[in-house]
């Protein structure tokens, strides 16, 4: 239906895209993939036309729909057959009620009033949001709004669904719905789907075709399970696959669990005795410590009567839905949102009762976005801003990610190096509790393994870490302790494999595919090397 | 009107938003020609009545309240005034307080004074009639919500329509994104000086709104926004031309309104001529607009009974300010009245307000 003929996109000098082909058949799913900045997101916009048009650069090639070249077409002639969702689907919300904005593209495109009617009905439906119609866009949840979004290029009934990384800030159940909607949306409307996702863990059980960036803006363009046995990014699942040579790779927890029947008996029972968490030593003692911690928004309770505990040594995370009150937590343990009740103790101060200043010699927090933090031209300047320029912001920045230049635009870095650089801006004040607020967003296997080596070393450096995320594939690489969180109070909390073993949601692959207390990838492959 | 009187049960139904905004904007007419405190009471009472029987359970209903402040800080701070820079009114004094002269550059001016009850009432009144303008203004926002108002332009203002609607939805994320970046800005050490903290507060969020912007024009444009649909360019360039010639004609009409020295053939006809040519241009952009409306707000009886009953009320209310003048503006001196004509025109705004049907209930 669609197809990119020798397509090339080139910033300056440097090109992204290098004499691309790929053909998108109807009622396919195809996964665009690869590590950050490889031209993922460039790719989906030569489809939807917004780039050249939006991004700057020069595009040569051609993009054929049905057999005519569109190419020169803008996004607004093209909204009848490709419809569109970015990456932060609020942003790109015109109206302001959930049925005004699944009307907007088909006002755009003239339709008559009856027929917008039945199609706003019908989406409502399809999408499982019809309760959800008069509701203010802004107050919904983060997969509320993506299936908004998705219903709202629906509605002009668009022959190609193009989506950027369309689960990245969803919790693990919200993703879930969310795929499995587009899932459905492929097999019932013979829909093509082409859409861009990090966490392949998630979307590759759902893909037909994948579509993988090598890096030198070339593409290869295959089955999933053929082209994941060499590629550079995979999900643990594939991982445990390549390394016990399973052929064809299995590519779904289910299809693994019946490799896993042919396995020989007892292949892990002598690793197994070993797989114990890290204990809590004897003589540590709590750096942060909350009790009762209750904060409200008027009467509405964000946090009812949270404990925690946080030691010097030791990772936890914190999980939960959207919503659930992850990042109030992680504000009113730094200081700076009010508790209306409760007692807090961080670093042995009560932070809320501090100066900003000071405040962050005891508990550093690194906030959602780190772009926040960030305000001068060059890395050089951000960090001799940050530490009085005695060099110690720079020292740790090279701790945390050698290697970026002193000149670069803290823009123009990615998004690891960016949050490396916030970080170390938070980190320079050398608080012993550290708070972090999803830092894996957006990052890709590479960024969230250096992230997760970050924590584990700023544990080991006597930190008190605390990291809020909805990844549970980094949670089972980082985490000793977790904390989850829901409507506000704390439901469950323990060591990560106990945690993680009554609570399937919260599993990472390895424990699905292998059962408990199986945690990470490597744990199963030492295993099997002394089998 | 026979559906409005029938005796089964009204059906719910949101009225057109124009329809409160014309009925409101009548209310605030009147109450402009009169300084009567009776009459201005009236109106007031009129726009409580109608908001607290007919406004929604929607977030902008719960403004109304606000605007109520706001009257009432209205008021006092005319009275205040008074006692201030009360000067010398003439009339019975109820507080003798000493005057303080002000030096020689402001001379002219004297700080309290005796406070004379006309002068404290002539300022209640002026605080009044102010105060009710602003309180059905808000009622107009308490009972039709603005963005719909906006939404329901004519096509040919489609475009400006929409531009409006995104300024207001945007503006509350652009407060969110000032409060967030202030939050995270304290979480790091950085310049303390004037002009670097306005920079480290001003640069992300400038590059958030800008991050922003480009996010929406994408989803607008890949959503179909500005579809050239087939309008022809000869069409665009007679559309081009109707309007600035229009906007010419009401340029130079105006002018020579207001410059008696102008020659009169420039003036009236001009204007006249002027305003002809730009509803055509309206109407020829209008039909090239190719865009449709999902569920339009209807206009039925009841939204011209809306609009009648405040029109009445403004017409009655610049009748009585012509020919009743001691009613419409009473001397502070006197005990005011109302006539029959008052009291008429708050009963036309009451009436035109409750014959509409009650809001739809949400959540």
């Amino acid at each position: 239906m669609i197809r990119l003929r020798d397509i090339s996109v080139g910033y300056d000098d440097r090109l992204v895209l290098d004499g691309v082909d790929l053909d998108i058949a109807e009622g396919e799913l195809v996964l665009v993939s690869g590590p950050t900045g490889v031209g993922k997101s460039t790719l989906l916009g030569v489809v939807t036309g917004l780039v050249p048009r939006f991004s700057g650069g020069v595009l040569h090639g051609d993009v054929l729909l049905d057999g005519v070249s569109i190419v020169r077409t803008p996004p607004r002639e093209r909204a009848h057959a490709i419809g569109y969702v970015g990456q932060d689907p609020a942003r790109g919300f015109v109206t302001d009620t959930v049925e005004e904005e699944l009307a907007y593209g088909m006002e755009q495109l003239g339709l008559a009033p009856a027929t917008m009617r039945r199609r706003v009905e019908e989406t409502l439906d399809l999408l499982g949001i019809a309760d959800l119609r008069q509701r203010d866009l802004r107050t919904l949840s983060g997969g509320q709004q993506q299936r908004v979004a998705i219903g709202s290029v629906l509605t002009t009934h668009p022959r190609l669904l193009v989506l950027d990384e369309p689960t990245s800030a969803l919790d693990p159940t919200a993703a879930e719905d969310v795929l499995a909607t587009l899932t459905r949306l492929v097999h019932d409307l013979g829909l093509s789907v082409l859409l861009a996702e990090h966490r392949l863990e998630r979307v590759v059980p759902f893909a037909d075709t994948m579509c993988l960036l090598t890096g030198d803006g070339r593409v290869r363009v295959g089955e999933p399970a053929d082209l994941l046995v060499d590629s550079p990014v995979v999900p643990p699942i594939v991982e445990l696959g390549r390394a016990a040579g399973w052929k064809p790779l299995p590519l779904n927890v289910r299809d693994a669990r019946r490799r896993v029947r042919g396995l020989p008996d007892g292949w892990g029972d002598r690793v197994l005795a070993d797989l114990a968490d890290r204990p809590v030593p004897a003589d540590a003692v709590a750096v942060l410590e909350a009790s009762d911690v209750t904060v409200a928004h008027g009467t509405l309770v964000a946090l009812r009567e949270v404990d925690l505990a946080l030691t010097a040594g030791r990772v936890t995370a914190l999980m939960g839905r959207n919503g659930a009150g992850k990042s109030t937590l992680l504000w009113t343990l730094q200081g700076t949102r009010a508790r209306r009740a409760g007692r807090l103790r961080a670093d042995g101060v009560d932070p809320a009762g501090l100066a900003p200043g000071v405040r962050r010699q005891h508990v550093g927090l690194l906030p959602q976005n780190a772009a926040d933090l960030l305000y001068l031209e060059t890395v050089a300047a951000e960090c001799a801003a940050g530490d009085g320029g005695t060099g110690a912001c720079r020292r740790l920045l090279d701790r945390l990610v050698p290697g970026i230049p002193d000149d670069a635009h803290p823009r123009d870095l990615s998004e690891g190096q960016r949050l490396a650089l916030a970080l170390a801006l938070v980190l320079v004040a050398e608080p012993p509790v550290v708070l972090l607020d999803e830092p894996t967003r957006g990052l890709d296997y590479a960024a969230k393994h250096a992230l997760a080596a970050t924590l584990r070393d700023l544990a080991a450096r006597g930190h008190a870490v605390l990291v809020a995320t909805h990844d549970v594939e980094f949670v089972a690489q980082c985490a000793d302790d977790v904390v989850v969180l829901a409507e506000g109070e704390v439901v469950s909390t323990g060591p990560v494999r106990r945690v993680v073993a009554e609570s399937p949601a919260f599993a990472p692959q390895v424990t699905k595919v292998l059962g408990a207390p199986w945690l990470r990838v490597e744990e199963v492959l030492t295993a099997w090397e002394s089998a | 009107m026979s559906a409005l009187l029938a005796a089964e049960p009204r059906l719910r139904r949101d009225l057109h938003p124009a329809a409160w905004w014309a009925w409101a904007i009548g209310l605030a007419t009147a109450a402009s020609f009169t300084t009567n405190p009776y009459s201005l009471l009236l109106l007031l009472g009129a726009s409580g009545l109608v908001v607290a029987a007919r406004r929604g359970d929607q977030p902008w209903a719960a403004s109304y309240r606000l605007y109520l402040w706001l009257g009432l800080f209205i008021v006092l701070t005319r009275v205040i005034f008074r006692l201030l820079l009360g000067g010398a009114y003439p009339g019975t004094v109820i507080l003798d307080l000493p005057s303080i002269p002000l030096p020689d550059a402001a001379a002219g001016i004297v700080l309290l004074g005796p406070v004379t009850r006309e002068a404290l009432l002539a300022g209640l009144y002026d605080g009044l009639r102010l105060a009710t303008i602003v309180v059905c203004i808000g009622a107009a926002n308490a009972l039709g919500n603005p963005k719909r108002l906006l939404r329901s332009v004519p096509p040919a203002l489609y475009e400006i329509g929409t531009a409006l609607v995104v300024a207001v939805t945007v503006f509350p994320q652009f407060a969110e994104s000032v409060r967030r970046v202030r939050a995270a800005q304290t979480l790091r050490a950085g310049s303390e000086r004037r002009l670097g903290r306005t920079r480290r507060f001003l640069v992300p969020v400038l590059e958030d709104a800008l991050d922003h912007s480009l996010a929406l024009a994408a989803g607008m444009d890949t959503r179909g926004y500005g579809r050239s649909g087939d309008r022809t360019p000869s069409e665009r360039r007679r559309t081009g031309t109707l309007m600035i010639a229009g906007l010419l004609g009401i340029c130079v009409g105006v002018y020579a309104t207001l410059d008696a020295t102008a020659p009169r053939v420039l003036a009236a006809p001009m204007w006249i001529l002027g305003v002809l040519l730009a509803i055509a241009g309206l109407i020829s952009a209008g039909r090239s607009v190719n865009v449709t409306r999902y569920r339009p707000d209807p206009w039925r009886t009841a939204e011209t009974v809306a609009l009648l009953g405040g029109l009445g009320a403004a017409v009655l209310a610049w009748w009585v300010s012509r020919h009743q003048i001691t009613i419409a503006y009473p001397d502070p001196a006197a005990t005011p009245t109302v006539s029959v004509a008052v009291l008429a025109g708050t009963a036309l705004a009451v009436l035109g307000g409750l014959l509409a049907p009650a809001p739809e209930v949400r959540s």
